[in-house]
């Protein structure tokens, strides 16, 4: 059963080769059947190296992330490792080499608490006392990376906020115990953190990098590209396209490389909005709680700090709506995709449709032509990749799969709809397509009310809450959206 | 950061409340057996001896381990309807080859053992779901003790009778057996760092296949532990009735998952307390005791039996959605 993952092969890794390259993949494919995820790829990764790899949702990332870490079997191509070829390959072998991912869909069993999960990765924390040893061996680098995080590592990880577990998750991949940690790959690493984490976890990187771990990091949010990196790589369509050192690379020839041009803002600044009466208006808790005002046709964002009590906020606001007794018909579309958004088992017809049940069904029962025409149309509209609308939902990549749940919202008689920060993980262009259509849906007069924790997304907004500590504490509207004042609201004032 | 100091004393605040609902979670099972011990008690005061307590747990023991089969399989988040229906085999060979030909009941116990094993492995491999499986297990369990023992009959050997019937000092057996089968389970599945791999793959097998680990071996191991813990309740059960029944035991199915969920299990997978299960299983055997106490008519027992399984769990429920 549990044997020891292969021999040890202890001189795998040992040692680096002539050219000093920790990782060196030739032309590695993989493909699911007919569907080629990986076209011949070239890769390679010196030791304490930060490497960024940026690129559509689908270009192929995740699966060379995972061809790496040992969890997906490469279809053909050369893997070298510390200068040895290497032949199966299996996620066993990349633990006893020192590789280490963290994965897109957070890898934590929910069941155990952090010192239980620490234990999974690492074999020697066992006998007497593991429980100690590894509480000691998660703890300080818990702290070194997210200095004053408060995360009980007694505590089980399903009762942790989901921001929390991904710290644990990080934390847990930088430790280091008889095995010497080599390189770390983090695929979307912050999509779940907050602000200053990111910024925590930004610093360590380039810590562990002074130390000879190399990382490769994988993220939509460019400039953390840009200030981590020493080499970046783009990938579109299976293939790398680009590679290029990143001292004096930015942001938008990052973005032409990615194959999609970067849109300047056209907001309609200062629509005369505020005229007709609010179609949803929701009282904060107290005084200090601002009252919430959703206009016909208006873009409202929640922003702050991630976890100030926005998510909250936007569930109370939809049920509150959902009970008024003169209700607009709203639509909340989740962010967490996997517990709350899609059902994993369905097509994409199925997953898009449910939201519109009540609009298809003729004499009690549903009208299939009907629900396929709607499931058609609408995935047309958002440009879903998919051979087919009866493509299990599941077989998508992240990003087209958080279009099918915006797709559901669109479908559906909903006049409001809610976000509850849904591009977490979307590449850019797909984030583009979805703004111009949020923002062409909002001129037909529907109302948008949307949680994100991404800056650069308020600034579709026509007016923004800024929520710290539970409340909206702070209401931004036109031309005073801008990144600075948001920050300075979600920290409190200039005293931080 | 300011905020996070802020967060940090309420979080150590709210940290007790979960702890002492978490033990009463595990103490609920243990409530009601002490309700029930002390209602038997207050009819019948000479049961309060150690011959009382002989008499009243005397028919736990293979139920116990029946329940800790079927919490092995729990773990994992898959059921087993076979189980029962496998003690009911492994009691037949025991009555039947045990005495005469022991060498050859314990080639058939090991070979039972492994094609339980290599049906968690079909489970596995083929992404089967546990529930069909096992159900289907169970019909060839039956058919093939009915084939070996069509009527109740065969005997036990002299050791195992007299080993059931064996009084210890300090307490009778099957609390013996009861608190060491739950300390073994405690020590094993709770606190021991396999034991966390184990609970982690019934939690999240992707994330434990990705930290290296097989969780075919995982699983091929676990079904093969239950099926051992099932042979000992067949084994047991035979000391004490001393002859093999096809049918003897189907309710122990049923029974055991009844005795996972009240100490505490899931059926998530990855959320299981032995020493929870074993109290539960003791708290299940004692119900039927209890009504007979109170005189409930036969023809009511087992109705009367499962609204106490039902209040019981209804307590647990109600008691787990006040944690969260």
């Amino acid at each position: 059963m549990m044997n020891d993952p292969t021999s040890p092969k202890k001189d795998v890794a040992e040692t680096v080769n002539a050219d000093g390259l920790l990782i060196e993949v030739r032309d590695v494919r993989k493909h699911y059947d007919a569907v080629h995820a990986l076209g011949g790829v070239d890769f390679h990764l010196k030791p304490g190296e930060v490497v960024g790899l940026v690129g559509h949702n689908g270009a192929g990332k995740s699966t060379l992330m995972n061809v790496l870490a040992g969890t997906v079997e490469r279809s053909g191509g050369s893997f070298r490792l510390g200068g040895r070829e290497i032949g199966v390959w299996s996620a066993a072998s990349a633990q006893q080499a020192g590789l280490r991912c963290i994965f897109q869909e957070l890898s934590l069993c929910a069941n155990l608490t952090s010192a239980e999960n620490t234990r999974i990765v690492h074999r020697s924390l066992r006998g007497l006392g593991w429980r100690r040893r590894a509480r000691q061996v998660i703890g300080p680098v818990l702290d070194e990376i997210f200095p004053g995080h408060g995360i009980d590592l007694d505590r089980k990880v399903a009762d942790l906020p989901i921001g929390e577990r991904q710290m644990v998750e990080i934390a847990r991949a930088f430790t280091q115990t008889s095995i010497k940690l080599r390189a770390v790959i983090l695929d979307e690493p912050t999509s779940a953190l907050g602000h200053e984490a990111t910024e925590q976890l930004l610093a360590h990187i380039r810590r562990a990098a002074g130390r000879g771990i190399a990382c490769i990091l994988i993220t939509h949010r460019l400039n953390e590209i840009l200030a981590v990196c020493d080499r970046t790589v783009v990938m579109v369509d299976g293939k790398v396209v680009a590679e290029r050192t990143t001292p004096g690379l930015t942001r938008a020839a990052l973005v032409e490389l990615m194959g999609s041009i970067e849109r300047p803002r056209d907001r309609s600044a200062g629509k005369a909005a505020s005229v007709q009466a609010p179609v949803i208006r929701h009282a904060g808790r107290d005084t200090a709680d601002l009252t919430i005002d959703v206009g016909k046709g208006e873009i409202i964002g929640f922003a702050g700090l991630d976890g100030h009590g926005q998510r909250e906020r936007l569930r109370a606001m939809f049920y509150a709506a959902r009970r008024q007794r003169e209700a607009l018909p709203g639509a909340y579309v989740a962010g967490d995709r996997g517990s709350e958004g899609v059902f994993s088992l369905w097509s994409i017809a199925d997953n898009l449709t449910i939201r519109s049940l009540n609009a298809l069904t003729r004499g009690g029962m549903i009208s299939s032509a009907a629900a396929r025409k709607l499931a058609e149309t609408w995935s047309d509209r958002l440009k879903v990749k998919a051979p087919s609308i009866d493509t299990p939902i599941l077989s998508l990549s992240g990003g087209n799969q958080q279009k099918v749940l915006f797709a559901r919202a669109l479908a559906s008689d909903a006049q409001v709809i809610f976000l509850d920060d849904p591009m977490r993980g979307v590449d850019v262009g797909t984030k583009q397509e979805v703004y111009r259509l949020i923002r062409a849906e909002a001129e037909n007069g529907r109302s948008f009310v949307w949680y994100t924790t991404e800056l650069e997304e308020l600034t579709n907004c026509e007016r923004i809450y800024v929520f710290r500590e539970g409340r909206a504490a702070t209401r931004l509207e036109g031309d005073a959206i801008e990144t600075g004042r948001i920050l300075q609201a979600s920290f409190g004032g200039e005293h931080v | 950061m300011s905020d996070a100091a802020a967060r940090a004393p309420a979080r150590s605040s709210s940290k007790a409340r979960p702890a002492l609902l978490n033990a009463l979670q595990v103490g609920l099972p243990a409530i009601a057996l002490l309700v029930m011990l002390a209602i038997i008690f207050s009819i019948r005061p000479a049961a309060m001896s150690y011959f009382g307590f002989h008499l009243l747990f005397k028919l736990s023991v293979p139920l116990v381990f029946a329940a800790l089969a079927q919490m092995m399989v729990i773990m994992l988040g898959d059921i087993d309807l076979s189980n029962g229906a496998f003690v009911g085999l492994i009691t037949c060979v025991t009555a039947l080859y045990l005495q005469d030909a022991p060498a050859l009941a314990l080639l058939c116990y090991l070979v039972l053992i492994a094609v339980y094993a290599g049906f968690g492995l079909l489970i596995h491999s083929r992404q089967l779901p546990s529930i069909i499986v096992t159900l289907g297990m169970s019909f060839i369990w039956l058919g093939i003790a009915v084939i070996l023992l069509p009527a109740p009959g065969g005997s036990a050997p002299a050791w195992l009778a007299s080993f059931m019937s064996w009084q210890p000092p300090l307490m009778p057996l099957s609390i013996w057996l009861a608190a060491l089968a739950a300390l073994a389970g405690h020590l094993v599945i709770s606190r021991s760092s396999y034991g966390v791999v184990l609970r982690g793959a019934g939690g999240n097998p992707r994330a434990v296949e990705r930290a290296g680990w097989s969780v075919i071996g995982i699983r091929v191991a676990v079904y093969a532990a239950a099926g051992l813990l099932a042979c000992l309740a067949g084994l047991t059960l035979t000391g004490l009735t001393t002859s093999g029944d096809a049918n003897v035991a189907p309710a122990y199915t049923l029974l055991g998952v009844g005795a996972v969920i009240l100490g505490g299990g899931a059926f998530t997978g990855g959320v299981v307390s032995p020493v929870g299960t074993v109290v539960g299983a003791l708290t299940l055997s004692l119900a039927g005791s209890l009504l007979s106490f109170l005189q409930v008519p036969p023809t009511w027992q087992i109705g009367a039996q499962g609204v106490i399984l039902f209040l019981v769990l209804a307590g647990r429920v109600l008691l787990s959605e006040r944690a969260r």
